[in-house]
């Protein structure tokens, strides 16, 4: 079991006296996992919310926890796109979408936050600071994590997906091939870290096949 | 060890006749899927007979209460028997409903009809007066001596006697056993054994040879050979917790005060047991009535504190006079490993369920969703949104070629109402496909939100003709073409051209 996840014996044992932490006394912030690419510049903890600015940013936020086996739930998102979730390392079997929250799109999250390790929300409506708060204790308390795509009144960090460029169309030849970008991470005062995605940070779904 | 078996005739009868507030001395029916299941004495001197069809029991008697089965009724009604039973005598075994049997409690009440005749009044007093009982030294005498008792009356079989008490019975009696029995019956009618006793009086491997296994069990029955297997019911353990207050406290503080030490116990009781509380009534009483009683439900499970903040919730509204006593009855109690945090992380599959479950009782069943893929041309028909909890049904296979589709890394956005667009070559003509998939101009911009944006790249089309048999033109339905445009800023989007005009299908971003 180690060996498979290429986990050392002290962050094991680290990992295991977080986890009897949190049963015996209050929540800590325990550390979520992020997929590799992302790893250098964000670092997810539990009890706190992380807005992105893009979808596919959300997707791979939300990848390395639903990897690692947590279950992944996205509010308000109608415009899921499930293949590219999967392509991005989202497990699918544990992700819970409700596309459509409605009015009581609050009382949802806070619902699903009680039960899934990540929630992902695009907000339909302005949040007032005072109910965010609520949610925010919510989080906590329930050692979850908040992806919110759009305004939230206090983040952690903001995560913006910046010059993005899309390679590989050619005057009606080729297909798109490959992209380049740059995460950018504000974090309260401290400066923007930045790092890029560049080369093949977009997974393919299958090579060309050849068409007659 | 000698059994005491107490027959309530007619259960369900009785059961179902109480539940539709209807005259004891109805006569009534319970029928399941037409056919009569059980009916009462009123309605058997009319006629009406077990396993008849509806239409013949009312054939007989016109104003026969027709009743639904309903097994789950049957055994709740029950309990209250089983608790008057159990006062009496610990170690109860409910055999069905109608039916309960118990070790025979004749040292301390003298004798085994005493004891009988104190069960009788008992049950009598609970409401049950079609009661008969039997004792004897096996449950199977036991109960065939219960079924010859008069109403409120006990048969008693004498140590060593069950042999010759069964062996006048009519092997009619069999057919309590069920389908199984019936048939037994009528084959040894058919073979000429009339009783028990000449059932009994057959060599044992000619009776196993000819009737089987189920048929050895009867004879050994009726030889009064089978051991009294009773196996007494744990009662369930009285969970309720309770706190009187001496004087009437009028402040909730002050109740949650002196309610907290009931409400630890509660918890400590149940974690005791391995139990978890859900669900968690809160009664409040003053001047010796109820005067506040709420249930609430918990997402995940009540710890002290929790159960005291809804006692500090519930009271003020309710309550306008002083408080002397508040009572926590558990209503709902649930493993507490199905509540479980997991040691390696993860939380339990369980929870999942339950905590979406709530949320589809907040917004309905089918907006809470599991994505799942499928196969398909384009990117909205490559995934499906199954509703939670339901198996997906009618998927395309994914391992497909679908010839078409279009290649490269999937969108993260997938419009679920696709808007219109519009892409224009350099001298601003609508940019289209031919019948034949030619591109009728090179497209130099397309419209986004409104505002018109230069095409940086472009890629394309993938033309697809899809249902074309059912003539219609909506999404996924008839000829279009799918082109890749990446914008100046770098974005990509994927578009659609069909018979209707071009729409945005995606965004890669």
């Amino acid at each position: 079991m180690f060996e498979d996840r290429r986990v050392s014996t002290p962050l094991v044992l680290e990992q295991l006296r977080e986890r009897v932490a949190v049963m015996e006394g209050g929540p800590a912030r325990l550390p979520v996992p992020v997929v590799a690419s992302l790893a250098g510049a964000v670092s997810l903890r539990t009890g706190g919310s992380y807005a992105v600015d893009a979808d596919s940013l959300a997707l791979s936020l939300v990848a390395g926890a639903s990897s690692a086996g947590e279950w992944v739930g996205f509010v308000g998102w109608p415009d899921f796109g499930a293949e590219a979730a999967a392509a991005a390392g989202v497990d699918l079997a544990r992700t819970v979408l409700v596309r459509e929250a409605g009015e009581q799109w609050l009382e949802v999250v806070a619902a699903l936050v009680d039960v899934l390790r990540v929630v992902v929300l695009r907000p339909p409506a302005r949040v007032d600071a005072k109910s965010a708060g609520v949610l925010d204790a919510r989080l906590r308390k329930r050692s979850s994590v908040l992806v919110v795509a759009g305004a939230w009144p206090r983040c952690e960090a903001r995560l913006s997906l910046e010059d993005v460029c899309w390679t590989g169309p050619d005057r009606g030849r080729g297909r798109l091939r490959e992209r380049r970008a740059s995460v950018v991470v504000r974090r309260g005062t401290t400066p923007a870290v930045r790092i890029d995605l560049g080369g093949r940070a977009v997974t393919e779904r299958e090579p060309l096949r050849a068409l007659g | 060890m000698r059994v005491l078996v107490v027959w309530c005739p007619d259960w369900s009868v009785v059961a179902a006749l109480e539940e539709a507030a209807l005259p004891a001395l109805t006569p009534a029916a319970v029928l399941r899927a037409g056919v009569v299941q059980v009916c009462n004495a009123a309605a058997r001197e009319e006629g009406v007979r077990r396993g008849q069809r509806r239409r013949d029991a009312q054939f007989r008697c016109p104003d026969l209460a027709l009743l639904p089965d309903n097994p789950e009724r049957d055994a709740r009604s029950f309990e209250p028997v089983l608790e008057a039973v159990e006062e009496l005598s610990p170690g109860v075994a409910a055999l069905r409903p109608g039916l309960v049997a118990v070790r025979a409690p004749d040292r301390y009440y003298g004798s085994e009809t005493n004891a009988a005749a104190v069960v009788a009044e008992t049950l009598v007093r609970a409401g049950v007066w079609d009661c008969r009982l039997g004792v004897a030294d096996d449950l199977f005498t036991a109960e065939q001596a219960a079924r010859t008792a008069a109403v409120q009356d006990c048969a008693v079989v004498d140590p060593g006697g069950a042999p010759g008490f069964l062996a006048g019975l009519p092997v009619e009696v069999l057919e309590a056993d069920g389908p199984q029995g019936r048939g037994c019956v009528d084959l040894l009618r058919r073979l000429g054994l009339r009783t028990l006793g000449d059932l009994a009086a057959l060599p044992a491997d000619a009776v196993q040879h000819r009737f089987g296994r189920y048929g050895t069990d009867v004879r050994r029955r009726a030889r009064g050979e089978t051991p009294a297997y009773v196996t007494p019911r744990t009662p369930p353990p009285d969970l309720d917790a309770e706190v009187a207050f001496e004087p009437p406290l009028d402040s909730v503080e002050t109740i949650c005060l002196s309610a907290r030490r009931t409400a630890e116990q509660l918890v400590a009781a149940l974690a005791e047991r391995q139990l978890v509380v859900t669900g968690v009534r809160i009664e409040a009483e003053s001047d010796g009535t109820l005067c506040s009683a709420r249930t609430w439900l918990h997402p995940r499970f009540f710890s002290a504190r929790d159960v005291l903040d809804r006692v500090r919730w519930q009271l003020p509204g309710a309550v306008h006079a002083p408080v002397e006593r508040v009572r926590f009855v558990p209503e709902v109690v649930e493993p507490a490993a199905d509540h479980a945090e997991g040691l390696w992380g993860g939380t339990g599959e369980e929870m999942v369920a339950r905590g979406v479950a709530r949320v589809q009782a907040m917004i309905g069943f089918d907006a809470v969703t599991r994505p799942v893929l499928q196969g398909g041309r384009g990117p909205a028909d490559r995934q499906q949104a199954v509703p939670w909890g339901e198996r997906p049904t009618g998927l395309r296979p994914v391992d497909r070629p679908w010839p078409g589709q279009v290649p490269g890394p999937a969108p993260a956005c997938v419009f679920a109402d696709p808007p219109a667009s519009e892409v224009c070559d350099a001298e601003g003509r609508v940019v289209a496909v031919t019948e034949r998939g030619a591109v009728t101009g090179e497209p130099s911009r397309f419209r986004l939100d409104g505002t018109w944006q230069p095409v940086a790249a472009w890629a394309g089309p993938w033309p697809v003709d899809e249902s074309w048999w059912t003539g219609g033109t909506g999404r996924g339905q008839g000829r279009c073409s799918r082109f890749q445009l990446v914008g100046v800023d770098g974005r990509a989007w994927l578009l659609r051209c069909g018979p209707s005009g071009w729409s945005l299908e995606a965004g890669y971003d």
